[in-house]
């Protein structure tokens, strides 16, 4: 099982760079999010998977899933939708000033022109 | 920490006093605040001279960074103390000086502050033995001489000039710098003394020349010498005192100080001598002869300057024989009397010269030879000094410059006795070079007195011109004073500060004795020389007019300055080019350096170090988790295709709520559930903003673009998959993990072991996850209502 998340958190990866070094800014920011699912993966994957039981404390159970990576992760999920959601607002905000969502275009214009 | 070391800090400790007392107190000139400062520590030093003479070196040591070998470790010889009286002295008339020539109304607590620092710079120099202080204050004498050059910022010749320094000191300094480095690298340590203990291994090293290179185009560069003079003439723009001060009596002789200090340890090297032979003698010669066509009167002494330096390196490269083929050598040793001699005789007759350049300047309004004339009844005091001063720097008896030219004549011709490298086969040379360049001296020292204050009196000076102020007087007067008692008595000089200052360049104990004389009978050499000088010389500036267009054949094209200008220009020009092809301002193209960079450094380290996997201990697959790779496969792809945001966006949530079950699937209910939540808020947020986003967008991106892309992120999946292949395999260490499991409930009292961590034994990562949060919200909220000035209108019609 762990070979087939490592290789998908690669897979992951790589389409989210792809999508990152797209023109579109609606694209990188997908590709930031499918970055973060990849990096998510991976992390839980490097605590081993399906060992033991769900980490809630429990008399008649002796082993545990690593809880580490999930803390992590948990932490993770919620930053990434921070930026998720900053990087939409700001999307927003340069279509409605620049009128494009295009990369090639936002290149620093001189104040004024 | 010693008296030693105050005093050398002593300037800038009183520079903050003086930019504090620039702000209050305004009636005074900020200059009478200054004086006691170079003056006490002129006392002081005086004070030093019998106990050095007598006793020998002081050294004192104070650790700053023992670990690194970087001390500051003072110690006074001889050599280091004649420099620190020249510069304190030199220093205290200059100040005095200063407050004459510069008005009230100047920026004076800059100019004050500047010259202080420079002061212990050029201290610290020639009053250490640590190399790598010595760099240090060696940089710190560059700055300063660069913020005083341009004093006057608002000039665009000021700015040049200083830029011109700078580049070219720093240059040096740096390779100085790789020289020092090279020596330890050699010896092992930094202190210049055990350096000259070791002097064998470096005799054996096959560094030694590097290190040579590197120390001479530091000397080089700093004492002005063929083919970096250049800057120096450019240096001109400062105010006059600096001139006389930095640029003539002090700074740029830390160059030959370096050179005169290290003559112990490469005195063995031929290249040390040749270089420092020939490179003085060739910037002797084309110094004067440039100096001779100039108009400037600051231009005249900037390049006698040049020359001066020029005669005193060659002096040194003599003496440099008498240490490697020993110190007994008389003969070679009175060429190192001769260049502290004329270190002392050129600071005192050269700076005199320079403030009565100021003096004309300030009093006739221009330093334009052509312009003055005719000025000897007018100015009778200025005259007479520049008499003074001009004979003795064109060798004329009895003042100094008479008697340690006689001796670099004298020393010239000796070299024919040298039993080293190939010297006595071209002895022939080296005094018909000394003696070109004394004739050219000579005809620009009678250019000065006869050009200013004989012949028309001109009317066209843009003041009329009066005699100085007793303020502006006293110092030049005192400098040719003292020209005329060294001419008439020099051995008030030779014991007390020229004999050790010789010692130690020569790195012996033995006294020397030396008697300087003014006669040496008819069967000396130099003596005819002195005669031939004066005739030719003569000869020359009378008939100067038939021979002056040989200036003319000097095209713009061929000079220093010119390669100076286009390379710096190309440098220019080439460096915005390389920074522009690469900081394109694209965002896309600095993503591709990072990845592209990340990629290839990963292989590059995976080559070298090898990337263990192994392939065992993994959990069983089951359907439902193949499913679900399947189901992100096929989303992904889509996303990739798909020209449609909808379409995407909609992936992008199923991938999304994939990973949720993921989460479910290996035990992580508590990730399941927010993965849940937090992906239905992403997926509405994304939808709200597919409304407000135009249907189409144009983002026409060729092949070759994509191929890019994809060859990139493939790289990038891969050293992904490879290095978390890597990283499962290899447990380097046990994980903190059983910890949290084993005293969930007994340091925190809980049971779900996911919060525990998170709330408790990493509360303090989740209060700053909520900072991060917060502040993000606050941008999103800033970005929503912020107004772009002068796009109010655009903002309410979408809003």
């Amino acid at each position: 099982m762990e070979l087939v998340t490592i290789i998908l958190s690669g897979i992951l990866i790589a389409s989210a760079t792809y999508l990152i070094l797209s023109k579109s800014v609606l694209r990188i920011i997908i590709g930031i999010s499918i970055l973060s699912h990849g990096v998510h993966l991976m992390i839980l994957t490097m605590g081993q998977l399906k060992r033991g039981n769900v980490p809630v404390l429990d008399d008649s159970v002796s082993t545990y899933t690593d809880p580490l990576p999930q803390a992590l992760i948990l932490t993770a999920i919620v930053i990434s939708f921070a930026l998720t959601s900053f990087s939409l607002i700001l999307l927003l905000r340069n279509y409605k000033e620049l009128g494009t969502d295009n990369t090639e275009d936002m290149k620093g214009v001189p104040h004024g022109d | 920490m010693t008296f030693i070391h105050i005093a050398i800090f002593l300037p800038v400790i009183a520079a903050i006093a003086i930019a504090i007392i620039y702000r209050y107190v305004k009636d005074v000139h900020l200059g009478w605040f200054v004086l006691p400062v170079p003056a006490v520590i002129a006392a002081y030093l005086f004070s030093l001279i019998p106990t050095v003479s007598t006793d020998g070196p002081i050294h004192q040591n104070l650790n700053l960074m023992p670990r690194i070998g970087m001390n500051f470790d003072v110690y006074i010889d001889g050599l280091g103390l004649l420099f620190a009286i020249l510069i304190s002295g030199i220093g205290a008339l200059v100040v005095l000086y200063s407050i004459g020539y510069l008005s009230k109304e100047e920026k004076l607590g800059n100019f004050y502050v500047y010259l202080l620092i420079f002061m212990t710079a050029m201290l610290g120099i020639v009053l250490n033995d640590n190399v790598l202080m010595l760099y240090f204050f060696w940089e710190l004498t560059s700055i300063s001489s660069f913020l005083l050059i341009a004093f006057w910022y608002t000039k665009d010749k000021s700015i040049y000039g200083a830029q011109k320094s700078m580049l070219i000191t720093f240059f040096g300094g740096f390779m100085m710098l790789g020289g020092f480095i090279v020596l330890y690298i050699i010896t092992g340590t930094f202190s210049i003394r055990e350096m000259i203990g070791n002097v064998d291994l470096i005799i054996d090293s096959n560094l030694a020349p590097f290190a040579v290179v590197l120390i001479l185009l530091g000397a080089f560069t700093k004492s002005a010498q063929f083919p970096f003079y250049i800057w120096l003439p450019d240096a001109m723009e400062a105010p006059t005192p600096v001139s006389a001060y930095l640029h003539s009596a002090t700074m740029v002789k830390a160059g030959l100080y370096l050179v005169a200090r290290f003559t112990p340890v490469f005195a063995f090297s031929e290249l040390w001598v040749w270089i420092i032979l020939l490179g003085g003698l060739i910037t002797l010669v084309w110094a004067s002869f440039n100096a001779i066509k100039q108009d400037d009167l600051k231009g005249v002494l900037a390049f006698s300057t040049v020359s001066q330096l020029g005669l005193i390196m060659s002096l040194l490269g003599v003496g440099a024989l008498a240490v490697a083929t020993g110190a007994n050598e008389e003969i070679f040793t009175v060429a190192v009397v001769a260049a502290v001699f004329h270190i002392i005789n050129h600071a005192t007759f050269k700076g005199s010269l320079f403030m009565v350049a100021g003096i004309l300047d300030h009093e006739t309004g221009t330093r334009s030879i052509r312009k003055l004339g005719g000025l000897l009844t007018l100015m009778p005091i200025s005259f007479t000094m520049t008499l003074v001063t001009a004979l003795s720097m064109a060798g004329i008896p009895p003042f100094n410059g008479f008697l340690s030219k006689e001796l670099f004549l004298e020393a010239m011709f000796e070299i024919s006795h040298a039993n080293f490298s190939a010297l006595a086969d071209w002895s022939v040379l080296f005094p018909i070079l000394g003696i070109v360049g004394s004739i050219f001296t000579f005809v620009y020292s009678l250019k000065l007195i006869h050009g200013v204050f004989f012949g028309d009196r001109s009317y066209d000076t843009p003041k009329e011109p009066h005699e100085a102020p007793a303020l502006l007087l006293i110092s030049p007067i005192i400098l040719s004073a003292l020209v005329i008692i060294f001419g008439l008595f020099p051995n008030i000089l030779s014991g007390t500060i020229i004999d050790p200052a010789a010692m130690s360049i020569l790195g012996t104990d033995t006294a020397l004795n030396t008697q300087i004389s003014h006669w040496h009978g008819f069967n000396n050499p130099a003596l005819w020389a002195t005669v031939a000088i004066i005739v030719i010389g003569g000869v020359m500036y009378i008939f100067r007019n038939s021979w002056m267009f040989i200036y003319d054949y000097h095209k713009e094209h061929f000079t220093l300055n010119y390669l100076y200008d286009q390379g710096l220009l190309y440098s220019q020009l080439g460096s915005k080019k390389a920074t522009d092809g690469v900081m394109t301002g694209f965002f896309r193209d600095y993503m591709v350096y990072i990845f592209g960079f990340f990629v290839l450094f990963s292989i590059i380290t995976t080559f070298f170090t090898g990337l263990p996997i192994t392939f065992d201990d993994f959990a069983d697959v089951g359907i439902q988790d193949m499913v679900l790779v399947i189901i992100i496969l096929i989303s992904l792809a889509i996303i990739m295709m798909t020209r449609s945001r909808m379409v995407s966006i909609i992936m992008l949530g199923a991938i999304g709520f994939s990973m949720a079950l993921f989460f479910a699937f290996f035990r992580a209910p508590d990730l399941a559930l927010t993965q849940l939540s937090i992906e239905t808020v992403t997926t509405t947020l994304f939808l709200v903003c597919f409304y407000h986003l135009p249907k189409k967008s144009k983002h026409e991106e060729t092949i070759k673009f994509k191929f890019t892309n994809f060859i990139i992120s493939v790289g990038v999946g891969a050293v992904v998959i490879l290095f978390g292949l890597s990283a499962y395999s290899n447990r380097l260490f046990e994980s903190i993990s059983q910890f949290h499991i084993e005293n969930v409930y007994e340091l925190a009292a809980g049971g779900n072991m996911v919060n525990v961590i998170l709330v408790d034994f990493r509360g303090y990562d989740t209060l700053m996850e909520t900072l991060v949060f917060g502040i993000a919200g606050i941008g999103i909220y800033a970005l929503m209502k912020a107004k772009v000035k002068g796009k109010d209108d655009n903002n309410e019609e979408h809003a």
